[in-house]
């Protein structure tokens, strides 16, 4: 009997080891090498948010030359992110102007999405257009397409250049320039949002020039009794204390080092001089009680809840949450960039591309392709964008930009787009250096900071050996 | 008949060449047995062989495998966070274990001396429902019930203890204790119901003499109750202690491991490891070491089980 087991679990550690040779794409992957590197060429520094009309859409360039969904019947395979409409109408919309595309779509949750795409890349079943949750090492592993030649033949590549930037990736894995893997759907933008009514109660007319003047009107909510800030911080939504943070840093030092740090670039870091100014500030904020004293317990929904319901003078957020604010607080909510530090300063924002990618064993691309094409030069899709996600559609400069409802917060954040454009203030989230950066530094470190247990200085010594450390791996 | 045949089929069972019909019983005996072996290698023995091999190798779950050695079991022990998660997990099986199970007695016993009938059945219904409802669900329900202006935080106000009230999962010192309070929640149901399941096996006989030697029910409790349900006991101690070491699905839906790393356990850190960091071998390493230290907690409480009998 004894014999028999040990047959038994010697054939089974076989079937083991047979299936381990059987892994998906483990050790046989060629790692595509990125081949042509699409000169940026920065013509005009235009700004992202263009509001003239364009006289051409760029569609009806060259169509016969340019890569398209052809006329036979084609069924578009993609992964969209479950909770944003915006893909799902922009696809319906395709359909009817292009009635021989059908699509087969897939949707989970953005975490989900993290932990999924590279499985579903590396299957002989992967889709044609997806929503990419981070980039780097899809590309490294050779599972995402080169856009460049699509950049060339649409003029992606001729579009204000901050737009690709932050979808391009060199040979070195560094994010910022090299070969195009990417395209944005729309751009959104962060900034301050703030109830009107309780703001005209502390006394604020304009938009605050300097931190200053926002610290002075913070103060004026506390000793009002008002919630200066609403934010979230629950480690399940992710501390949302980066965004103040990001803000400070962007306006008490430049932009370029913050981006060489979120793009991976060799020997970048986060912990700099200004940016200790920065977090010494959060800290004084955290102290004076401009947040909620249960911040670590909020999540991201009941933090826009709540400042719906009128708990909070300000809260740091994007426009996509634009919606929701004009649907709790229909013609009350207003929109700031974060003031620079002096008067007169650059203004700076994140502001990052919903991406959209193409898997490198897509069947149909060039139909992906154009469907990344026609969302930014179509003027219906551009429509869609707007209307949905709140968000600047981007595309060529000069491109239609939608009307929007008078009073809606989206007029605010849309005219907000070129001023920070024209500053060259477009930062991507520094909780997307890595993939865990948000989840194993920034949260938990700030969580400690809103708990007492690290300061400043700490702060940005922590998040930046976790970086290291990762970025080692 | 039977004693003719006894002989016969354990004679067989000794010199398995001898008789052919041995043979294909045994071999009948394997078909049967073959879907539920072929499903527990392919759905268990197969990963737990991957996770061990994956453990000696640098791989994102996509591209090349580098083996590297032991290196990855050396970064668990270099990485503080990493071995702090196992001490949150020990805290845990006071709350996940200790707590449930004697709770558990407590209230097994209880309902099978003074609820019996429809009431008793009821009450372990009532008990057993958080076990099935999706913890998903539950960490939604426990978020608010713990929230600042929480059910909880309103209770304490009123009995007037609102200089304690604070956002429960969101403080350092108490949102390990939180998720604790969770987990007793969540598997008091099910120590209650295999508790008194095994409470009404006892023979009523001994509670009656015990009663006529003017023994009270916490005599009885001690003397009767505990000796005899030991087995029961260990069956849920290995059951609640393994759900505390290797929990994931509580902190998850409850904290996600913060504020800060207070609620990070070895679970948590491992599903971030491989499918966040997607560092499958420093994931793999961790889940070795925590099947290690699961493996090595059990055993005594087993063995201590055996002993009793």
């Amino acid at each position: 009997m004894k014999q028999n087991f040990l047959r038994f679990l010697a054939v089974i550690v076989v079937f083991g080891l047979l299936l381990t040779a059987c892994k998906p794409a483990a050790t046989e992957v060629p790692v595509v090498p990125p081949t042509e590197v699409a000169p940026i060429v920065p013509t005009e520094p235009a700004p992202v948010a263009p509001t003239e009309v364009a006289p051409v859409p760029p569609t009806e360039v060259a169509v016969a030359t340019t890569p398209n969904c052809g006329t036979d019947p084609v069924v578009l395979k993609a992964t969209f992110e479950t909770g944003f409409d915006i893909p799902f109408k922009l696809a319906e919309e395709f359909t009817k102007q292009f009635p021989n595309v059908t699509w087969d779509i897939s949707q989970d949750q953005f975490a989900n999405l993290i932990t999924s795409t590279p499985l579903v890349l590396a299957s002989d079943n992967a889709p044609d257009l997806l929503r990419l949750p981070t980039m780097v090492s899809f590309a490294k592993d050779g599972l995402l397409m080169n856009l460049d030649n699509y950049a060339k033949v649409f003029g992606w590549d001729q579009w204000p250049v901050p737009q690709l930037n932050q979808n391009r990736i060199d040979a070195d894995g560094v994010r910022g320039s090299g070969t195009l893997y990417a395209m944005g759907l729309n751009y959104s933008l962060t900034g301050v949002f703030y109830n009107k009514k309780l703001a005209a109660q502390i006394g604020m007319t304009d938009a605050p020039k300097t931190i200053a003047e926002f610290e002075s009107l913070l103060a004026a909510a506390k000793t009002a009794g008002l919630q200066p800030i609403m934010m979230w911080g629950s480690a399940k939504s992710g501390m949302g204390l980066a965004f103040p943070l990001q803000q400070l840093m962007a306006a008490y030092g430049p932009v370029g080092p913050i981006n060489e740090w979120i793009f991976g670039k060799a020997g970048a870091t986060i912990d700099t001089p200004t940016n200790l100014i920065a977090a010494q500030h959060l800290e004084q904020w955290i102290k004076a009680g401009y947040f909620p004293t249960d911040i670590n317990a909020i999540e991201y929904t009941d933090a826009a809840a709540r400042f719906g319901k009128g708990e909070g003078v300000f809260t740091f957020n994007g426009d996509w949450q634009n919606a929701g604010y004009d649907k709790d607080l229909p013609g009350n909510v207003g929109f700031f960039l974060m003031p620079p530090a002096e008067a007169g300063g650059g203004y700076a924002a994140m502001s990052a591309p919903l991406t959209f990618g193409i898997a490198a064993k897509a069947k149909h691309a060039d139909c992906a392709a154009f469907f990344l094409n026609w969302v930014a030069s179509n003027d219906t899709a551009r429509g869609i964008d707007v209307a949905i996600g709140g968000s600047n559609p981007g595309g060529p400069a000069g491109a239609t930009m939608p009307a929007v409802t008078a009073g809606s917060v989206t007029n605010e954040t849309l005219a907000a787009g070129p001023v920070m454009g024209a500053d060259g203030g477009a930062m991507d989230f520094i909780a997307n250096a890595t993939s865990s950066i948000f989840a194993q530094g920034w949260t938990p470190e700030l969580q400690k900071m809103v708990g007492g247990q690290q300061d400043a200085a700490g702060l940005l010594k922590s998040v930046q050996a976790e970086y290291e450390r990762e970025l080692a791996q | 008949m039977t004693f003719d045949y006894q002989p016969a089929f354990t004679s067989a069972s000794r010199k398995p060449r001898t008789s052919k019909r041995a043979h294909r019983e045994a071999f009948v005996g394997w078909l049967y047995v073959l879907p539920a072996l072929l499903m527990y290698a392919v759905f268990v023995l197969v990963p737990f062989l991957l996770t061990i091999i994956y453990s000696f190798h640098r791989w994102n779950g996509v591209g090349p495998m580098t083996w590297v050695g032991l290196k990855n079991y050396i970064t668990v022990f270099q990485v503080p966070d990493l071995m702090g998660t196992i001490f949150h997990a020990f805290w845990l099986v006071v709350w996940f274990s200790f707590i449930p199970v004697g709770l558990g007695l407590v209230v097994a016993s209880v309902i099978n001396h003074v609820a019996t009938g429809r009431f008793g059945e009821i009450a372990r219904t009532v008990l057993f429902l958080p076990y099935v409802i999706a913890l998903v669900a539950a960490g939604i329900i426990w978020g608010w019930l713990f929230s600042l202006s929480g059910l909880v935080n309103q209770f304490l106000s009123i009995i007037g203890l609102g200089s304690i009230t604070r956002a429960w999962l969101g403080d350092f010192n108490w949102a390990l204790s939180a998720v604790g309070i969770i987990g007793i929640w969540v598997l008091l149901g099910f120590c209650t119901v295999l508790l008194s399941t095994a409470i009404s096996k006892v023979d009523p006989s001994l509670y009656e003499a015990a009663r006529i030697d003017g023994s009270n029910w916490i005599r009885e409790f001690f003397e009767i109750t505990i000796p005899l349900l030991k087995q029961e006991i260990g069956v849920c101690l290995t059951v609640t202690v393994i759900f505390a070491l290797a929990t994931f699905d509580i902190v998850y839906v409850a904290t996600a491991g913060g504020p800060g790393n207070a609620t990070s356990v070895p679970g948590l850190q491992i599903y971030i490891l491989a499918f966040a960091q997607r560092n499958i071998g420093l994931a793999s390493a961790l889940a070795v070491m925590l099947m290690i230290l699961v493996v090595v907690i059990i055993i005594p409480i087993q063995r201590l089980n055996k002993e009793t009998y």
